[in-house]
């Protein structure tokens, strides 16, 4: 995206959230924001609107990403009147656990360069494994909020960020430093909504909740008598380990 | 180099082709190795419930799939633009091990339509020479549907296919398919009970005045025991098929059909982690030696063979022909040369229906190969004069069984997060069914596979590279088609549709899973001028190899291919039995 595009997005993106979201600001967020030291983030950031599950240490993460992480979860899949939301199920600790597996580090990639643009529909031809996806993507959509709202993501009320995930998902608020627009629908949401769907073995989707909400009976497999009916299925959800919900 | 002993045949790749050339070869007392570069796999443990039934480790990383930090192909829409990597799985999904991609296919089983086998005679005999574009390289097959069909039957026979017969030897009977070929026998297996979008769809069809039919699948409806003595168990419509391997014994794979008696014969024999590099050949390049190939250590290993058999999945056939320097490249701009000729794929629209809250299609609920559908616009059963088109395709209504991490299709306009989409996940999930076409891709002149300049494998060999984009004559078509979603998707009762249907101007897009049935490229016939392989998928210039795969197709068919597939196979080892062993050479004089 060319500098003049940036700023168009720049000025759009403060009208918009300066129109959207009075700087409703705590004095602890201000305090994180102003601060150099990513450690300081967790402590002094306000508590995030719902429960994580609660013992769960990153691995991955640094405490500023898992603060970005928990506050991403909570805005595209809030907790509201249709069911659980992403951070009550542990989505987050999903994200973090799947950063320990081979395809982190693009081990299911074809990874090798030269590495040149293409037209989308070539698909992904970035050097960045998911790791580095999150660790450059998160770093800059902080920077883009500290920049313009003087707080990180984690910091801001629920509607600025909810503007400014819209504005990346448009491709009105980018980076020079990866894309955006990849980074949150190719890594950000896709593994959202795989923590929140996928078997609560692997973090997320505790007690099945993804599951019940929608109808869906896990891993029950075993639907002969019931293919033909076009009826409601009576039977509520199995887990990989057996667990019934 | 370390040197094994020689055996009678090598066959390199060890899927549904290479299982079906091992056990008639073996049966016929040759002393046959498989080489396989992927593990070996079978239903326990390896796709055991629950263990598989994963969409984690199946769905969203590719579990059964072709791991390309390995391997994979470059692809460009056009000879001018710079190619660049199938980084991650998207329109295809080529398998790996044992089984291939047997193992997570989803069990469509037809046959082919007897004109696409002559579809460059067929088409100048009704409309004309003319009607053929300039640009498209349409030829016959050099191989009739009459030969086929009892290899046909043989490959339904063995996978215990589920289905109707709409024509037995020349009778019509109600139920089947009213466009079908002769067939010699009825399906082996009744069809499958219709889930509720293949019951709203046979409905809707019949309604309009087309003729649906059960779509066959090999997913078996009832027990079955096999030609070989192996034993299936009846589909219990557990929702995973596609990308995974079937935790019931229904599905047909090289191992619920042919591995547990092969694994038996002493005169066979499986190599595992055995990576192929190259057909060897003599001095003359007439008569190949044998392969070589890089173990598990990484050790290069020359295997001897009186016969070798290419059998790997599509792309590693036609690579291997390129690397061992076997027949001639074709070249575009001079229309020469055969070996990456005839490059094609498939077009396919997917339409999403969604229904009132009190219509239950339960998504989750399935078998890969289930469905009806409807051949009233496939290939030339419908007279193409004044639409501008050759080719064809069937549409179906099949329910295939879908989880929530492998998507949660919404109407148009829905959000991707946040409340609104889940508000809409929550109101949608049980009640969206969808109905495709799967339509046929012409030969074109540029389209076509031949060595990438710059991309290498893990072993540092280059990657095939792919030229391919949609053409006017097939995106013409799709439009056709997607007329035709839209009509029986509106008697169907849907209140909305989204989905995909392409259109003039629309590239390929190489993200979004389409099929995994890529094909030509070795393409089979009569002229060696034109083609790779004679009718017997013998290479013309090397008599003691054998090319089996899509890669012999010499157009993209609307059917899914795995039936021809097989019937090839099939058909090739009958004749390698009959004739080449009495007297080694060419099977057709050039």
């Amino acid at each position: 995206m060319s500098s003049n595009d940036g700023q168009t997005s720049r000025r759009d993106f403060l009208a918009t959230t300066l129109a959207l979201a009075p700087l409703a600001v705590t004095v602890a967020g201000q305090a994180a924001a102003q601060s150099s030291k990513a450690e300081q983030l967790p402590s002094s950031a306000p508590a995030p609107d719902h429960a994580s599950v609660p013992d769960y240490r990153p691995s991955y993460f640094t405490p500023i990403e898992w603060a970005f992480i928990n506050a991403a979860c909570a805005r595209l899949i809030p907790t509201d009147e249709h069911g659980p939301g992403a951070v009550e199920l542990g989505v987050p600790q999903y994200i973090d656990r799947q950063m320990g597996t081979p395809w982190a580090d693009g081990g299911i990639w074809y990874m090798q360069g030269p590495f040149f643009a293409g037209a989308p529909e070539f698909g992904y031809q970035s050097q960045l494994t998911p790791k580095q996806q999150y660790r450059l993507g998160i770093k800059a959509i902080d920077a883009l909020c500290r920049e313009r709202l003087n707080m990180p993501f984690a910091a801001l009320t629920a509607a600025q960020q909810d503007d400014v995930l819209k504005q990346i998902e448009k491709g009105s608020l980018t980076s020079t430093d990866l894309s955006l627009g990849t980074f949150f629908s190719g890594f950000l949401l896709r593994n959202v909504m795989e923590g929140y769907f996928g078997d609560p073995m692997y973090g997320g989707n505790k007690d099945m909740a993804a599951w019940k909400m929608i109808g869906y009976p896990g891993v029950r497999a075993d639907y002969l008598e019931w293919v033909g009916q076009a009826k409601p299925y009576p039977y509520g959800p199995v887990s990989i380990y057996g667990k019934r919900g | 180099m370390a040197t094994n002993k020689p055996v009678d045949v090598v066959i390199v790749g060890f899927g549904w082709t290479g299982a079906i050339m091992a056990i008639e070869l073996a049966q016929a007392g040759l002393n046959v190795l498989a080489l396989e570069r992927g593990e070996d796999a079978s239903t326990v443990p390896n796709w055991a419930y629950p263990k598989v039934v994963d969409e984690i480790s199946q769905s969203a990383r590719n579990g059964l799939l072709q791991n390309l930090a390995k391997s994979t192909v470059t692809i460009r829409h056009h000879k001018d633009d710079r190619a660049l990597p199938y980084r991650q799985i998207g329109s295809f999904k080529p398998g790996t091990g044992v089984g291939g991609a047997g193992i997570h296919w989803s069990g469509v089983h037809s046959r082919v339509m007897p004109q696409e086998l002559r579809l460059r005679s067929h088409i100048t005999e009704r409309y004309g020479r003319n009607f053929i574009p300039e640009g498209m390289t349409l030829q016959d097959w050099g191989v009739t549907y009459e030969e086929l069909e009892p290899h046909f039957d043989r490959f339904e026979q063995v996978c215990g296919t589920s289905g109707k017969a709409g024509n037995i030897q020349g009778s019509k009977l109600d139920g089947g398919n009213p466009f079908e070929a002769p067939r010699s026998h009825e399906f082996p297996l009744p069809p499958l009970t219709d889930p509720p979008t293949s019951a709203l769809f046979a409905k809707a069809t019949r309604e309009l005045g087309y003729h649906p039919y059960p779509l066959p699948a090999a997913n078996a409806s009832r027990p079955y025991t096999n030609p070989y003595g192996c034993q299936l168990g009846p589909c219990n419509f557990c929702g995973f098929c596609s990308d995974y391997g079937c935790i019931n014994y229904s599905k047909a794979s090289p191992q619920t059909t042919i591995l547990p008696v092969l694994y038996r014969m002493p005169n066979f024999a499986l190599r595992t982690q055995t990576h192929v590099l190259k057909v060897n050949t003599d001095s003359a390049g007439k008569v190949a030696t044998g392969v070589t190939y890089v173990d598990a250590q990484g050790h290069e290993v020359e295997q001897p063979a009186a016969i070798v058999v290419l059998a790997a999945f599509h792309l590693h056939n036609v690579r291997l022909m390129l690397s061992s320097g076997i027949s001639q490249p074709y070249d575009p701009d001079t229309g020469k040369g055969t070996l990456g000729r005839n490059f094609c794929y498939q077009l396919l629209n997917s339409v999403n229906l969604f229904f009132n809250q009190n219509v239950y299609i339960n998504q989750f609920m399935g078998a890969g190969g289930v469905g009806q559908a409807i051949e009233d616009f496939y290939a030339d059963n419908f007279d193409h004069a004044k639409l501008g088109f050759i080719g064809g395709g069937v549409i179906w209504g099949r329910q295939t069984g879908n989880g929530p991490v492998r998507g949660i299709p919404l109407p148009s306009g829905s959000p991707a997060w946040g409340s609104g989409w889940k508000a809409a996940v929550k109101q949608n999930f049980l009640h969206t069914g969808r109905i495709e076409s799967q339509m046929s891709n012409m030969a074109y002149r540029g389209c076509y596979l031949d060595l990438d300049p710059t991309y290498r494998d893990a072993y540092g060999t280059p990657l095939l590279r792919m030229t391919l984009n949609w053409q006017d004559n097939d995106l013409r078509m799709s439009e056709f088609f997607g007329e035709k979603l839209s009509q029986i998707g509106k008697a169907m009762g849907a209140t909305s549709q989204s989905g995909r249907v392409l259109k003039r101007g629309d590239n390929w897009d190489t993200r979004a899973y389409q099929s995994t049935h890529i094909n030509g490229g070795t393409a089979m016939g009569a002229d060696p001028k034109t083609s790779v392989v004679n009718k017997y998928l013998q290479s013309w210039d090397v008599s003691n190899l054998f090319v089996l795969g899509a890669n012999v197709f010499a157009h993209g068919i609307g059917y899914n291919p795995t039936g021809l597939v097989g019937a090839l196979a099939y058909w090739s080892a009958a004749n390698i039995r009959a004739t080449y062993l009495k007297n080694p050479g060419p099977l057709v004089r050039a």
